[in-house]
């Protein structure tokens, strides 16, 4: 393992470092929300998924949902980090229409996961470590909706009260590539963990991302916070944008303000979102109507039992095991989706051993290759894992040469069928049986005897030989075999 | 502890409470009696005794992830006192 050198920028008085923290917002996957029965489903009608406890009606009472304290601790075990047996929930107190209870009821001095790390992929093979701060439990807040009239807002309280697991990294992070890994791989991790869709489109995902800048390995700078981002390349966008910013000002002579800040994808851009507002004082106490989290080691250790394999592990394995890549590893395990049709593809070849890197291979660049230039994803591919087991056995077996083999994807990917019938119905086969082109080869050589002579004083020459005989046979020749065939003939 | 005016403002602007500089003075009082009966409590030694979260000694009590509320919009939307198509109406809030 490599550890990753970090981008700087150049400014006018030298270099400068990012310091870039996350705190991430993952809807946590439950049927119904964090402490009442309303459905999480998204995009009901307005104030259908909403008890009497979310719209904060009086004399309500929170009741916590079991699922999505098991889902918070199987991420925090995810995450390699420490499981606080008890925590507290708090009540961090704002006024605003998103929140009808006047407070959101969140973890503060207590959370229920403390200290992990994660480890993320650079670019050239690099890794990182990025440290877990804490993970803990609190609600989502109501959707406004500002353009339904000129003078009011609109209030659904659907959201209100879904459980969110929000996840605060370590300022570890030391650029735009980096932070745009580690988000990544926290959605892989959770995806795999089913803790959390991952769908950063429905904001099932967002992240607040702090930015400051400093000389580098110098004493922290202001830190500004970007809010509410729901694309990783916005993520990465932002960041760029907000470190050059505050570099400006700095060589400037200016200061910067701790403020929190929107961003801008058109303009490219990062904004104040608040900028006369005081400081906030969110009067955080422990909830009277909640008791401690409590659980005992035994169900922590269940748990841990249960986890599913994560991408770290599953990329070991498939390295150890059928001899891939590190980079071509980590390409099958980022999606969870890929690396379960991958999993299949293993699982239905005659010979895993011996075939099991061509497998990668073929799904990797012939498979993934063809869906990004047709702009479809897995799950939608034309052909099947089994599809493609088949066409690999048959490369492996020597069935069918590797070129053959583009041709017979093709016609699967096209028409459908099983590729076993199609290359015997098409006549596709490699010739093995070498006595039927040692005639082919036999004419070759003695039409080009200057050719012969090359090849005796060079032998790399012998490569036009092998074409000559690949393009007479159709490519069903395997051009190994053909190759030996030639050296005993030519004498070299 | 006690508070003065300037936190009397500040409280109840964070609670979005309209207090004329009238009222001040005497919510300012009030609080501060509150505060001080209050403080009556720290009198009383608690060093090395954890917090009393509950009187008998009981587990959280929780709830099985089933969906067994909600559907009740009419209701919800009830006492708003503006609404239309089951949303809340508010003043608009536009940061």
């Amino acid at each position: 393992m490599s550890t990753a050198t970090h981008k700087l920028i150049k400014g006018a008085t030298g270099d400068w470092e990012m310091v870039i923290g996350l705190e991430v917002h993952a809807q946590v996957t439950s049927k119904s929300k964090l402490f009442s029965g309303a459905s999480t489903e998204f995009g009901g009608e307005p104030n259908t998924h909403v008890s009497l406890v979310d719209a904060a009606m009086p004399g309500m009472l929170p009741v916590i949902n079991e699922e999505c304290v098991r889902q918070a601790v199987r991420t925090g075990l995810g995450l390699n980090a420490q499981i606080n047996l008890r925590s507290v929930f708090d009540r961090k107190n704002y006024f605003y229409p998103d929140s009808p209870q006047g407070y959101q009821i969140s973890q503060y001095k207590s959370p229920v996961v403390g200290e992990g790390e994660v480890t993320v992929e650079l670019d050239g093979g690099k890794t990182a470590t990025i440290g877990i701060e804490r993970l803990h439990l609190e609600q989502d807040a109501a959707k406004l909706l500002h353009d339904q009239s000129p003078s009011m807002s609109f209030v659904d309280l659907n959201r209100s009260g879904v459980g969110l697991m929000e996840i605060v990294s370590k300022p570890d992070i030391r650029d735009a590539e980096q932070a745009k890994a580690y988000v990544t791989k926290l959605r892989s991790i959770l995806r795999y963990l089913g803790t959390c869709d991952g769908d950063m489109e429905k904001g099932s995902l967002r992240a607040d991302v702090n930015v400051s800048v400093r000389k580098p390995g110098g004493p922290l700078g202001t830190r500004c916070e970007i809010k509410n981002m729901n694309s990783i390349n916005f993520i990465g966008q932002a960041i760029e944008y907000e470190a050059r910013r505050q570099i400006e000002i700095i060589e400037d002579g200016g200061v910067i303000d701790q403020e929190t800040r929107l961003y801008d994808p058109n303009k490219g851009e990062t904004r104040s979102m608040r900028s006369k507002e005081e400081a906030h004082d969110y009067r955080y106490f422990p909830d009277p109507d909640l008791l401690p989290l409590e659980f005992s080691e035994a169900y922590v250790a269940a748990l841990k039992a249960e986890l599913p394999e994560l991408p770290d592990q599953k990329k070991a394995r498939f390295i150890a095991g059928f001899g891939l890549s590190a980079y071509d590893a980590s390409v099958l395990v980022a999606e969870r989706e890929s690396a379960d049709f991958y999993e299949t593809v293993l699982a239905k070849l005659a010979d895993q051993a011996r075939d099991g890197k061509l497998a990668a291979n073929w799904v990797i660049n012939e498979l993934f290759g063809r869906l990004n230039k047709e702009g479809q994803d897995i799950t939608g591919s034309p052909v099947s894992a089994e599809q493609l087991a088949a066409i690999v056995d048959l490369i492996g077996d020597g069935t069918i040469s590797g070129k053959i083999a583009k041709d017979l994807f093709e016609i699967v990917w096209q028409e459908g069928g099983d590729p076993r019938a199609l290359v015997e119905a098409r006549g596709m086969k490699q010739v093995t049986d070498l006595g039927a082109i040692e005639k082919v080869v036999d004419d070759i050589i003695a039409a080009n005897p200057d050719k012969v002579e090359q090849a005796k004083a060079k032998p790399a020459a012998i490569q036009w030989f092998v074409g000559q005989v690949m393009k007479a046979s159709g490519g069903k020749v395997d051009p190994k075999a053909v190759n030996v065939l030639l050296k005993t003939k030519l004498g070299i | 502890m006690s508070v003065d005016a300037t936190t009397v403002r500040r409280i109840a602007h964070l609670a979005r409470i309209a207090v004329t500089e009238a009222e001040v003075p005497h919510l300012q009082g009030e609080l501060n009696a509150m505060l001080a009966f209050v403080e009556q409590l720290s009198e009383v030694n608690v060093d090395g005794i954890e917090p009393m979260t509950s009187v008998r000694p009981m587990e959280m009590k929780k709830r099985a992830d089933v969906v067994s509320d909600g559907e009740i919009a009419d209701d919800v939307v009830r006492n708003a006192p503006e609404r239309q198509d089951h949303f809340f109406l508010v003043p608009k809030v536009v940061e």
